[in-house]
């Protein structure tokens, strides 16, 4: 297997936590991984990304190539679409559609959802509130690993373990909730991409 | 024995240097090198053998102390970002002069793109003019077994040698296989050659000699180096010299199978043998690295020749900026077309409706309101000129603020408000983060108090070092004591908290000292949003 994944969001809003579950998941399974992340100024409330890559066979860079990317998963619906040129033929957009809006200039959201909708393979919903549904609104990351974990090659049961050994520190209650919003966002997903 | 771990590139060199007998560990935070020493800090055998990993107050005495601690002969690394090998440059070049007793690596970060930096400078060419060998590790594995065998080297040639880290391999993580057991420690003990560590104009001259003798042994270390190869390949139409992380994009173009022959470079002097041999056996050479073009002004000094040589120079490979798959992909189909044979893809393009966004400062945190009551307090001057410095309140640049005017280097933000003020500049005001005062600005407001100038120092205290993701920061709790130690004056030492509700006491004070004509000094605190929220989460 092999997939190229670009992580997307605001800095703050936990797409590293995606990383980190993912990491752990695909160190378990005996694959190869590499994950270039962002630190530093840019991590004040600015554009985040993660180019994640994990495959059977060994990789060499640590940045996905322009057009190379399988799926683009996105804490926020105009981070998504500053990532297009990397995203292949054949890729998949899974996003939040809540904006996060820190700057005066920011689009009105029916443009964006235009753009979104002109690509086809794109799987957009409002995780901010399946995760208050089934956790908290802090686990909207959760969701939307849940929904990219259908286009990812791992096992569903391995992704909950990675994610119970990331909370674990927090407590049963947190791991739970974590689990629940993995899930929810798994099966809205679903059945999204059944529609299209 | 073998485990597997999933680490940063930062993170595989301090777990390499811990499990190859690191006795202690000396840095100042920067980014892409601070996670290195965080590393260190948190490891349970740093507990255990009582390796030292307190942060230094900047990279110079970092340096100094990782040298002290090589004297001792225990193994050592001190590491910073590619800039803080300028405040360290005077102990980095002289220790090139004393040379090493226990492994010594120092470690500096490049950050080329200025992903979080002022400037691109490449750190290879500290090395090379210090004379200092160096390494260049291409993937997380390399940094990891780069630090045992960096040890070996120093101990073996008796030289610091230099580890060239970039943005791109500090900050991606990949699986790395690491040792179980660690490495016992070195046992105390002097330098066989004492002499030469008192670098007075007798000693160095001969010293001198010493080191530009044993440099063709440095050249030939590298030859025989695992991390330096000539692979060979059917095609010798070209010939590539790939370092570091640029050899990782060449391979990711052809999946590892690249049709020409390839010189990888890791480790430097550059390996002269292996060069001559791709030379020879190719019609013209490219040239990958990520960085300025180190290899490639070396080679056409050496080469001069009538084969030609692509490279960063004559303007075929990208000159500024990291380079990237596809970069590199680019400069070989666009100026070899006829050679590679690749084709572009079609890539998309970004949407219109995407608009950039900047990074900010925090909401609730306690520099804003500072540049709030700042620029309130200038605003009946006609040209207030601001001196800005290093940290989270580089910031203040960007709207909504545009609080100030300069921004140079770690500390210049006083020193450069003091040269305006004895030009005449009024108000000559300098803003300065508590570690970045204490790590190069307490020099400077000794020169101001020293001579009064008529000027004003806001030390903006977050009781961190916040840009870098708060570290301890070396003044906490001392910053007035430090500025009276140093001789300011009492009654222009002035301490404000900096919060919304003080806002017109802010704006008043400011101006206060702003229209003494003398130097004043106001500490305007409140603990940083960031970590006041990581401590209250651990209470």
């Amino acid at each position: 297997m092999k997939t190229d994944i670009i992580l997307a969001g605001v800095g703050g809003q936990g797409i590293l936590t995606i990383a980190t579950i993912l990491g752990a998941t695909a160190l378990k399974e005996n694959l190869y991984l590499k994950q270039a992340e962002v630190h530093g100024m840019s991590q004040r409330g600015g554009d985040v990304q993660s180019n994640l890559r994990i495959s059977s066979d060994p990789i060499y860079s640590d940045l996905i190539p322009k057009g190379g990317a399988d799926l683009i998963v996105s804490l926020e619906p105009m981070e998504a679409l500053r990532y297009m040129p990397y995203l292949g033929e054949e890729g998949w957009i899974v996003t939040n559609t809540v904006p996060f809006v820190n700057v005066d200039n920011y689009p009105d959201m029916e443009f964006l959802d235009k753009e979104l909708k002109n690509h086809k393979k794109t799987v957009a919903f409002d995780m901010d509130a399946v995760a208050k549904e089934f956790a908290t609104q802090r686990s909207s990351n959760m969701v939307l690993l849940g929904a990219a974990s259908i286009f990812i090659d791992m096992s569903s049961a391995k992704i909950e373990d990675a994610i119970a050994g990331f909370f674990e520190r927090k407590g049963q209650r947190t791991v739970d909730q974590n689990i629940a919003a993995f899930r929810a966002g798994r099966e809205k997903a679903s059945l999204l991409k059944e529609l299209i | 024995m073998k485990n597997k771990l999933l680490l940063l590139g930062d993170e595989a060199f301090a777990l390499g240097a811990l499990n190859a007998g690191l006795s202690g560990a000396y840095a100042y935070p920067g980014t892409p090198s601070t996670e290195i020493m965080e590393f260190v800090q948190t490891n349970p055998l740093t507990k255990e053998r009582g390796i030292h990993c307190h942060w230094s107050s900047n990279e110079k005495t970092a340096y100094e102390a990782a040298l002290g601690m090589s004297f001792c002969g225990k193994r050592t690394f001190t590491s910073m970002k590619h800039v803080g090998l300028n405040v360290a440059a005077d102990p980095f070049v002289n220790s090139a002069m004393t040379g090493a007793n226990g492994g010594f690596i120092v470690v500096a970060a490049d950050d080329p793109s200025m992903h979080s930096s002022q400037n691109e400078q490449d750190s290879r060419f500290y090395a090379d003019f210090a004379m200092i060998p160096a390494l260049e590790p291409s993937t997380q594995q390399e940094a990891y077994d780069m630090a045992k065998y960096g040890f070996e080297l120093s101990e073996k040639l008796n030289m610091p040698v230099l580890l060239r880290f970039v943005t791109r391999l500090s900050h991606s993580r990949a699986v790395v296989e690491i040792d179980t057991e660690p490495d016992a420690q070195n046992n105390f003990s002097y330098p066989a050659k004492a002499r030469q560590w008192v670098l007075m104009p007798a000693v160095s001259k001969q010293r001198n000699k010493q080191l530009i003798k044993d440099w063709d042994g440095f050249v030939k270390a590298s030859e025989k180096s695992p991390f330096n190869r000539y692979e060979d390949a059917p095609r010798h139409e070209m010939g590539i010299i790939a370092s570091g992380v640029a050899y990782n994009y060449l391979q990711e173009l052809y999946n590892g199978e690249v049709p020409f022959p390839v010189v990888k470079i890791s480790q430097y002097p550059l390996p002269v043998k292996l060069i001559r041999q791709l030379y020879n056996s190719c019609d013209s050479i490219m040239i990958l690295e990520e960085g300025q073009p180190f290899i490639e002004k070396s080679i056409r000094g050496i080469l001069d020749t009538d084969k030609r040589i692509y490279g960063k120079l004559s303007g075929e490979v990208q000159r500024d900026g990291e380079l990237s798959p596809d970069s590199v992909k680019d400069s070989l189909i666009n100026v070899v077309p006829t050679i590679c044979r690749l084709t572009a893809d079609k890539i998309k393009a970004v949407p219109e409706v995407v608009v950039s966004r900047p990074p900010a400062l925090c909401q609730g945190c306690g520099h804003r309101d500072v540049y709030g009551a700042l620029n309130e307090a200038l605003s009946k001057y006609e040209d207030s000129k601001v001196f800005g410095d290093i940290g989270c309140y580089t910031l203040g640049f960007l709207k909504p603020f545009n609080a100030i005017d300069t921004v140079v280097d770690m500390g210049a933000s006083i020193t450069m408000a003091k040269g305006a003020a004895d030009a005449g500049q009024r108000p000559s005001v300098a803003i300065i983060g508590d570690s970045t005062f204490t790590h190069s600005g307490m020099t400077g407001l000794l020169d101001a108090i020293n001579e009064n100038t008529p000027m004003t120092v806001i030390i903006s205290d977050n009781l961190t070092t916040g840009m870098t993701g708060g570290q301890d920061s070396q003044g906490t709790g001392k910053i007035e004591e430090i500025c009276l130690g140093l001789g300011a004056h009492p009654d222009h030492v002035r301490t404000i908290d900096s919060l919304p509700k003080n806002h017109d006491e802010m704006v008043k004070l400011f101006s206060e000292e702003i229209d003494y004509e003398g130097l004043s000094v106001i500490v305007s605190r409140r603990e940083c949003i960031q970590t006041a929220r990581r401590h209250a989460a651990k209470k």
